[in-house]
């Protein structure tokens, strides 16, 4: 059974469209969406966000740097932070990205910077192993 | 008088300043429509969170997040948003006006100013206020990777308690004619009203970790997303304020080479009268000597 999926971020929206089944990267795990699924609203770590149109399928992935899935009875919403086709990311840029923030991190910081730059992190790794599945 | 050849270069010189003003006028006209489609793109993400706010925000009632809570004092952050170029008729000078007025008025104590866009930041500069951050050279595609270093140092002034408000002034695009100086108040922050009142009990989610986390998560955001679109309403009116200006421009560089012609004519009138006359008078003194 099929239901209206909705990814967008704020520059433009990136997906819209009636699928069966979706895997995001939650709060407190990676978490599947079938229809009928009890209505949830979570905040998603960055990492891929897998979508099949047909339960078992081929899967489009698309890169989320965090944000919000929100489950209602009728429609799916990912309010995606930074979102980009999977297809759109290149090793190198993601291995540039990393590198940056693990320089930053050597040095000293604030707290809050710290936590900015983990948080750079941890987008820069999520791309990189995302990219990286998708060469393989 | 002046030589009819100094009048027709003047004329040359004034066709190429034309031409370039018209060049101007036609890239401000596509930007303009670029800088409008990309206002749009924002609609989707920015209607959702407004209504993923509102539910949230009616679930966590006893929950008080520091960004929704009224300070008592008088000091204040203004996110100023001007354009890095000139050449866009009153725009700037207008927002600026705007917000430092605004600024003199409420907020008496501790004004400081986050600028983006390079006019801006200058100005305040040069009357010595207080810049503690700027973002210039925002590209014409703006990416809210770009804004978001502002947005930062604003909000944890905020956090840190060093200023009682946020506030953002950006040029409202109404229509090509008109662009509005506006200011709003980031912070605190206020989620609009449903409209038509309640819609009944909204379904309620399980929340994922917990309402306040979300609430959390989401605050920054809504934040965040008002000022890109500002940043972008703004890059439509700077567009729209350009093709203006440079119409007029184009239009004035036209009536001066139209009159500027018509004085070459005269000159070049009055040179051939003046030579008649000489070669005329000069054969009538030839006939009487001789």
């Amino acid at each position: 059974m099929k239901y209206e999926l909705r990814v967008v971020s704020v520059e433009r929206s990136l997906f819209e469209g009636e699928v069966e089944f979706i895997i995001a990267n939650g709060a407190d795990g990676e978490l599947g969406v079938l229809a009928r699924h009890a209505p949830l609203m979570t905040v998603l770590k960055p990492g891929p966000l897998r979508i099949q149109e047909t339960f078992g399928g081929p899967e489009q992935v698309l890169f989320v740097g965090g944000g919000f899935l929100e489950v209602l009875p009728e429609r799916v919403t990912v309010l995606a932070d930074v979102a980009e086709h999977a297809d759109e990311i290149s090793v190198e840029r993601a291995e540039e990205a990393r590198r940056r923030a693990q320089e930053k991190l050597a040095g000293t910081l604030t707290t809050a910077e710290e936590s900015e730059f983990q948080q750079a992190l941890a987008v820069a790794e999520a791309r990189l192993r995302l990219a990286r599945m998708r060469r393989a | 008088m002046p030589a009819f050849r100094d009048i027709v270069r003047r004329i040359d010189s004034i066709k190429s300043t034309q031409k370039i003003t018209k060049a101007m006028q036609v890239v401000a006209a596509t930007r303009l429509r670029r800088a409008q489609a990309a206002v749009q793109a924002t609609r989707p993400y920015a209607d959702k969170m407004v209504e993923v706010l509102q539910t949230v925000s009616e679930r966590a009632t006893e929950y008080k997040h520091p960004f929704l809570v009224r300070r008592e004092g008088k000091r204040a952050v203004m996110i100023l948003i001007t354009t890095d170029k000139g050449l866009a008729g009153a725009v700037n000078v207008n927002n600026i006006r705007a917000a430092t007025r605004y600024m003199n008025e409420h907020h008496t104590e501790g004004q400081r100013y986050v600028t983006i866009g390079r006019k801006g930041r200058d100005f305040l500069l040069r009357y010595r206020r207080e810049v503690i951050a700027d973002v210039s050279g925002v590209s014409d595609r703006p990416t809210v990777v770009e804004v978001l270093p502002a947005i930062t140092v604003a909000l944890e002034e905020y956090t840190q308690g060093r200023t009682d408000a946020v506030l953002l002034c950006y040029a409202k695009w109404i229509s090509t004619m008109k662009q509005e100086p506006t200011i709003r108040v980031l912070i605190p922050a206020e989620i609009p009203q449903r409209e038509g009142g309640s819609t009944g009990p909204r379904a309620d989610y399980i929340y994922e970790p917990d309402p306040e986390s979300v609430l959390d998560g989401l605050l920054p955001r809504y934040v965040e997303t008002q000022v890109f679109q500002a940043v972008l309403e703004n890059k439509a009116s700077e567009y729209s304020a350009k093709m203006i200006a440079m119409q007029n421009a184009t239009n004035a560089a036209g009536d001066l080479i139209d009159a500027l012609t018509l004085y070459a004519n005269k000159v070049r009138q009055a040179g051939i009268t003046t030579e008649l006359m000489e070669i005329v008078s000069g054969a009538e003194a030839m006939r009487a000597s001789s």
